[in-house]
C-alpha cells in the first residue's frame, strides 16, 4: 500500500531541504510539479536517464547555466530564458534542437507558486521551439546560498547534412546579417534592478531562433558561413571573437543597426552602448556576399526576423578591428566591453 | 532618439566640418584641449577627429573625475572597505580604479569586503537607513556637477537624524586644474605643447557658470568656448574657438547656451560653499598636488566627514614611473608614446590615470580610435 501523502501545497508552500534530500518530497515535488509542466514519455518513464535514437548525421551538444536576476523579468523569467538560451546554442550550429537536460539548484524557502510558474515557462518555451526536456535533476541549498534559484541546462540537436557552420569559415567580402533590435534583453532586466528601477516598455526578447534558422539554412545552406546569438557583451562581443576566430576584420555601418528607441534612450541614460547590451532572442550570421540578399529576405519573411538587416561587411585586417562608420560622419573602433556592464543578465 | 539625434545631424556636422576647413589657416596649427571626459568620449565615440583637418589637434584633457583620482585615495577606500562594520557605497566606474599593488575595490568586494555599487546618492541615504546597525560610507567623487548632490545627501541625513552615514569627499574642481596644465613647475621636465584654446566642461559649467573662466582666459590668454557633450557641440564650439584664434581673440564663449549662464546654479552653488570649503592641496592622478583643487567637508559637518569620523590617515602611493599620464595629459604626448599603452596598460588593466575610465585620454583612444594608429603607421 503506498503511504499517504499530503499534496504540495503549491498555493503558500515552499521549497525545504526535504525536496532536495532524495526522500519522498522530493519524489513529489520532481512529479507533481516538473513533470507535470514538461510532460512527456521520457520523463513519466522515472528513470535517472533517457534513452533516445540517435538518428544519422552529426549532432551538437551544449551547456548553460541561468543565474538571472531577478528571475521574473518583462517579456519572460528564468525558466523560459533557461530553455531559449540552450535552444538558440543549438539552432546556432544550424541545427535542429531535440532534447535538452534541466538541473535545478533552489534554495530553500522558494515558493512553490514561483517554481511551478517558472517549470511551466520551461514546458511552454520547449513545446514552442518543439524539443523535450527528457532529464532532470534537483538540488536545495540552505538559505542563503543561492539566490533563490539556479537553473542549468544542456541541449542536443542534430545538423543537416553537408552543414559545417564555424568563424574559419568566413571571407573577405562576407556580409553581417542580424534578425533584430540589439539590446531588448539587457534593457528590460536593468530596468527591473532594485536599485536602477526605471519605467520602460521594453521587454526582453527572449526567444527560440531555431525557426528563423531553419528558414535562413534552406534559403542560404553553405553560403551561411557561421551564426552566433549575441547574448552577454552583445553584438560587439560576438563580432569581435568572431574576428579573433576568422583571422577577419569587420566594417560596420552604425545607421543600419537596428536600435530601438526606448533601448537608445536608457542606453544613454546608462552610459551604455547598446552594442554592448544583452540579446537573448537575436543571431548575427556572416553570410557569402552572393547568397546574403537571398538569406535576408528569408529572415525577414519570419516573424522574428521582420527587422533583419544587412549592418556591415567582413574585411582583411591583420588586427581584426570591428570597425564601424558612425552615423556622425567618423570611423571607430568597437571593442570588446571591458570589466562587467551589469552582473547576472542571464 | 529626441533631443539628442538633433544634436548629431551627419549634414549639419558636415557643414560644420567645411567650415572649419574652410577657416582655419592651413599653415598654422591649431592646438585645442577640451578638459572633460565627456568631451574625449564624444570625439572618440563619433570619430569627431576623422572630421577635422590635420592641422586642428585635440588634446585630451583631465577631465575625468574617475581617472585623476590618485591611488592614495583608493587605498584610504580599500582600509575602509575591509572593516567590518562598514558598507561603502560606491559609483560603479570606481570598483576597478587600480590602487597601489594592483588592489581595486572590486578585489576587496571579492574577499567580502561589503562594497554596494550605487547610481545615485540617494541610494546611500537609503541603504544607510535600512542597515542602521552598520557605518555607510558614500566615496563621493567628481566635479562641481556631482558636488551639489553630495551636499543635498548630508542636508537630507542631517533633517532625518540617520547618523550612520558619512562621506569619503574626493570632489574636485575644474579651473585650478585648467590653470595647473598652464603653469605647474612639472612643466619644465616634460616640456610642454603650446594649448591655443580650450573647450569648456559642459555640465560642470551648469553649476559654476561661464563667469570662472573670465579670469583664466584674461590671465593666460587663452580663448575658451563652453560645449556642451553632443557631437555637433563640438564641432560648433571648435569652430568657435578657430574664429577666436584668427581674429586674436581670447574671450569666453558660450556655445552651451541651453544649458548655461554665465552665474550658474546659484542655489547649488550656496548649498555648496554652506558645507564644503577648499582644501590646501589635492592630489590628482597624472597631474601631482594640484593647490586649492579639492573640496572637503567643514569642521560644522565633520561628524559626515569618514576622514574624521573614522580617522583616516592620508595615503600616497607613487604611479608606474614609466606612466606618461602627465605628459599625456598636457598633450606633450599622445597615448601610443607611452611604452605601457596596449602592453600592461589597457583598459582591462589599468595602470595610470588616462586608461582608467572610459573617459580618460588613452581608454578613449584604445576604446575607439588606435585603428588609427595603424592607419598611420601603414601610411608612413
Amino acid at each position: 500500500m503506498k503511504a499517504y501523502q499530503r499534496k504540495l501545497d503549491i498555493r503558500n508552500g515552499c521549497v525545504d531541504l526535504s525536496h532536495g534530500s532524495g526522500g519522498r518530497a522530493m519524489a513529489q515535488l520532481i512529479s507533481g510539479l516538473f513533470h507535470e509542466a514538461f510532460g512527456n514519455e521520457w520523463l513519466a518513464r522515472g528513470n535517472d536517464q533517457s534513452a533516445f535514437d540517435v538518428g544519422a548525421g552529426r549532432m551538437v551538444m551544449t551547456t548553460d547555466g541561468y543565474v538571472v536576476s531577478p528571475l521574473f523579468f518583462p517579456g519572460g523569467n528564468i525558466g523560459s530564458l533557461a530553455v531559449h538560451g540552450t535552444v538558440n546554442d543549438i539552432a546556432m550550429a544550424g541545427a535542429r534542437p531535440l532534447y535538452l537536460s534541466a538541473s535545478f539548484i533552489i534554495e530553500e524557502g522558494f515558493r512553490f507558486a514561483d517554481l511551478k510558474t517558472i517549470a511551466e515557462s520551461m514546458g511552454e518555451a520547449a513545446r514552442k521551439a518543439g524539443v523535450h526536456i527528457i532529464t532532470g535533476d534537483t538540488k536545495v541549498v540552505e538559505r542563503g546560498k543561492a539566490d533563490g534559484l539556479f537553473i542549468s541546462t544542456a541541449g542536443v540537436g542534430v545538423v543537416p547534412d553537408g552543414l559545417d557552420l564555424s568563424a574559419e569559415n568566413a571571407r573577405v567580402g562576407d556580409r553581417v546579417l542580424i534578425s533584430g533590435t540589439l539590446g531588448d534583453h539587457g534593457v528590460a532586466i536593468m530596468s527591473r534592478r532594485q536599485n536602477l528601477a526605471f519605467e520602460t516598455e521594453i521587454v526582453s526578447d527572449s526567444v527560440s531562433l531555431n525557426g528563423l534558422v531553419a528558414n535562413m539554412v534552406e534559403a542560404g545552406g553553405r553560403s551561411i558561413r557561421l551564426m552566433r546569438d549575441p547574448t552577454r557583451g552583445g553584438l560587439a562581443a560576438a563580432l569581435n571573437e568572431i574576428a579573433q576566430q576568422s583571422g577577419l576584420g569587420f566594417h560596420l555601418i552604425e545607421q543600419a543597426i537596428p536600435v530601438k528607441p526606448g533601448v537608445a534612450a536608457a542606453c544613454e541614460l546608462l552610459g551604455l552602448d547598446p552594442l554592448h547590451v544583452a540579446n537573448e532572442g537575436k543571431l548575427v550570421a556572416i553570410v557569402a556576399s552572393e547568397a546574403a540578399g537571398a538569406v535576408l529576405a528569408a529572415m525577414r519573411a519570419h516573424p522574428l526576423g521582420r527587422e533583419a538587416a544587412d549592418i556591415g561587411e567582413a574585411v582583411a585586417d591583420d588586427h581584426h578591428f570591428v570597425q564601424m562608420a558612425t552615423s556622425f560622419g567618423g570611423g571607430r573602433i568597437v571593442d570588446w566591453l571591458s570589466g562587467e556592464q551589469l552582473p547576472r543578465i542571464c | 532618439m529626441k533631443y539628442a539625434d538633433e544634436f548629431r545631424d551627419k549634414e549639419i556636422a558636415l557643414g560644420l566640418a567645411k567650415a572649419i576647413r574652410n577657416e582655419a589657416n592651413p599653415n598654422k596649427p591649431y592646438r585645442f584641449m577640451e578638459f572633460c571626459g565627456g568631451h574625449t568620449h564624444a570625439i572618440s565615440r563619433y570619430g569627431l577627429e576623422d572630421m577635422l583637418p590635420k592641422n586642428v589637434r585635440m588634446i585630451h584633457g583631465p577631465g575625468c573625475p574617475v581617472c585623476v583620482l590618485p591611488a592614495g585615495r583608493i587605498d584610504m577606500a580599500i582600509r575602509l572597505a575591509e572593516r567590518p562594520d562598514i558598507i561603502l557605497c560606491v559609483y560603479g566606474d570606481l570598483m576597478r580604479v587600480p590602487g597601489s599593488h594592483g588592489a581595486s575595490l572590486l578585489k576587496v568586494k571579492a574577499r567580502g569586503a561589503d562594497i554596494r555599487m550605487v547610481y545615485s546618492t540617494t541610494d546611500a541615504i537609503r541603504i544607510a537607513a535600512d542597515n542602521p546597525g552598520r557605518e555607510v560610507v558614500f566615496f563621493a567623487i567628481g566635479f562641481e556637477t556631482t558636488t551639489p548632490p553630495t551636499a543635498v545627501m548630508i542636508r537630507l541625513a542631517e533633517k532625518k537624524q540617520i547618523e550612520n552615514f558619512s562621506v569619503f569627499c574626493n570632489h574636485v574642481l575644474t579651473p585650478p586644474a585648467m590653470q595647473n596644465i598652464l603653469e605647474s613647475p612639472d612643466i619644465r621636465n616634460i616640456g610642454r605643447v603650446e594649448i591655443d584654446g580650450f573647450v569648456g566642461p559642459a555640465h560642470v559649467s551648469t553649476i559654476i557658470g561661464t563667469a570662472p573662466y573670465e579670469f583664466f582666459a584674461e590671465e593666460f590668454g587663452k580663448p575658451v568656448v563652453i560645449s556642451g557633450f553632443e557631437p555637433l557641440d563640438m564641432m560648433q564650439a571648435i569652430l568657435m574657438l578657430v574664429r577666436q584664434v584668427n581674429e586674436h581673440r581670447h574671450e569666453v564663449e558660450n556655445q552651451y547656451s541651453r544649458a548655461v549662464n554665465r552665474d550658474g546654479n546659484l542655489r547649488a552653488k550656496e548649498e555648496v560653499s554652506d558645507i564644503f570649503e577648499l582644501r590646501d592641496q589635492f592630489e590628482w592622478r597624472g597631474l601631482g598636488q594640484v593647490p586649492y583643487s579639492g573640496l572637503k567637508l567643514k569642521r560644522a559637518y565633520a561628524k559626515y566627514d569618514a576622514e574624521v569620523r573614522f580617522d583616516m590617515d592620508e595615503l600616497h602611493a607613487d604611479d608606474n614611473p614609466a606612466c606618461e599620464c602627465g605628459a599625456i595629459l598636457r598633450g606633450v604626448k599622445k597615448p601610443v608614446d607611452c611604452k605601457l599603452f596596449g602592453t600592461v596598460c589597457t583598459p582591462e588593466t589599468p595602470m595610470g590615470s588616462c586608461m582608467v575610465s572610459s573617459e580618460g585620454a588613452c581608454a578613449a583612444h584604445w576604446t575607439y580610435g588606435r585603428f588609427r594608429d595603424h592607419q598611420q603607421r601603414r601610411a608612413s
